[in-house]
């Protein structure tokens, strides 16, 4: 049976911690982007495409390395922050989260864009002569029938930030209770002479971790169908 | 009283209208494709005019020359599409109570209990639209429009999707909505039966122009 030593809990809670803090940071962002991409044109725009989802072609070594770069204590963000609001992001658990929203940042967006733009403008159009200003037939029409694609790209999204390993450890390193994460601590287990039952406990939560996303994220794309049919 | 002076280049297909009508019911009468339903689209602010003006009850809600375009959800104009476009995650009753709350219009039962038994959908009340007929969705419709307190409604071909039975279904409500409702309506069709029961008097448009006006007697 499964016997979880504290450190492997540690980085089990941690790597909980670090993924739903990134998805919930994330998701306001996503449904802007989703959005502005859906239904704006605008100067640009492929561009800002382009630079969502670098995360997800470039090596994550890198991604991390540039993390380390902007938003490292000598970052010119990083460094900002740190000066004038005290948010410090190297070496730390928030730099972890970071790092993973923004590597799962494509994977969330997308189901969310897809959701918008599957919905019939002409339900919009038809709330506008209802009366309803144009953030309120956001609120009341577009949000509400996107909503299932906004919980799968929130789930998705929150898979790929649990599992995230390459800008994480390269950002905030691999330290035990501040940094290290599930996939971390699988690394440095495998590394270790004896680690193999732990590492393949710590495997064994991450295939169940992951294969519960895709399944719910399945779910929610699933009623999302139901919905804009209206049964 | 409603004013219309519009000009509008849609691609290849002009548009030029210009009428006046005092009438209940205004029939806006054309083929597909003579330019009714972008007209509608104007009136109701979804579509603005290249040039021109439109003006309801003497209230200027497009000047071009003015720089006037008052949007469509400060207009109070209500609209009844040939599809409905009933919100398919709202069940009925929310749907019928959707103008009333972006409105911010206090509660009205006694209204509402009018207008559900004007258009008999009382026993739908619970159902999401995915669960309703097409002529349950068109009634369903007419009373979501009624209910934000329009000062004019619109009917773009609000039966030109359903079968013979059910037009005549759907025919009584819409006499029975003339002559309750006391709300100016403009009702557009391409069918000549439709209009000499409804309407009061006829705007008739042939490739974007109106080719003739007058009451139902010019549809002869």
């Amino acid at each position: 049976m499964l016997d979880i030593s504290p450190a492997e809990w540690t980085a089990i809670l941690l790597s909980l911690r670090v993924a739903v803090i990134a998805t919930l940071v994330a998701t306001p962002f996503g449904i802007a982007l989703a959005w502005l991409l859906a239904r704006r044109d605008f100067w640009g725009k492929s561009a800002l495409d382009a630079l969502v989802h670098l995360p997800l072609v470039l090596p994550p070594v890198v991604t991390g390395y540039l993390l380390l770069l902007t938003f490292g204590r000598r970052g010119l963000v990083g460094g900002f922050l740190a000066d004038h609001l005290g948010i410090v992001f190297a070496f730390r658990w928030t730099g972890a989260a970071l790092a993973c929203g923004v590597m799962s940042f494509p994977l969330l967006v997308r189901p969310m864009r897809l959701s918008i733009e599957a919905i019939d403008r002409r339900l919009e159009q038809a709330a506008e002569t209802l009366g309803a200003a144009p953030w309120k037939v956001f609120f009341t029409v577009t949000l509400p029938l996107a909503l299932p694609g906004v919980l799968a790209g929130m789930v998705l999204g929150f898979a790929k930030a649990i599992g995230e390993f390459g800008a994480t450890i390269t950002f905030v390193s691999n330290i035990p209770g501040e940094t290290q994460t599930i996939s971390s601590a699988i690394y440095s287990l495998i590394q270790t002479p004896d680690g193999d039952a732990a590492a393949a406990r710590l495997v064994a939560i991450s295939v169940v971790l992951a294969l519960g996303a895709l399944v719910a994220s399945e779910w929610f794309a699933r009623r999302a169908t139901a919905r804009l049919h209206g049964n | 009283m409603l004013r219309v002076d519009v000009e509008k280049q849609l691609g290849e297909f002009s548009l030029s209208a210009a009428f006046t009508s005092e009438g209940r019911v205004t029939g806006l009468f054309g083929a597909s494709g003579a330019g009714k339903t972008s007209l509608v689209n104007m009136i109701a602010g979804l579509l603005r005019p290249d040039r021109g003006s439109i003006a309801i009850d003497g209230d200027v809600v497009d000047d071009t020359a003015a720089g006037i375009h008052v949007p469509a959800w400060r207009r109070r104009v209500g609209y009844v599409f040939q599809d409905a476009r009933l919100f398919p995650h709202l069940n009925v009753a929310q749907n019928l109570d959707y103008g009333r709350r972006m409105n911010g219009l206090a509660r009205d039962e006694a209204q509402r209990r009018r207008v559900v038994d004007l258009l008999d959908i009382g026993a739908l009340l619970d159902r999401r639209p995915g669960k309703l007929s097409g002529g349950e969705r068109q009634r369903v419709a007419l009373g979501r429009a009624l209910l934000a307190k329009p000062r004019l409604l619109l009917l773009d071909e609000p039966l030109g999707a359903l079968d013979e039975a059910r037009k005549l279904e759907i025919l009584p409500y819409l006499v029975r909505l003339r002559d309750e409702a006391n709300i100016p309506m403009v009702y557009v069709s391409h069918d000549v039966a439709e209009l000499r029961q409804l309407a009061t008097q006829i705007v008739m448009l042939k490739q974007g122009r109106v080719t003739s006006f007058g009451g139902v007697k010019v549809l002869t």
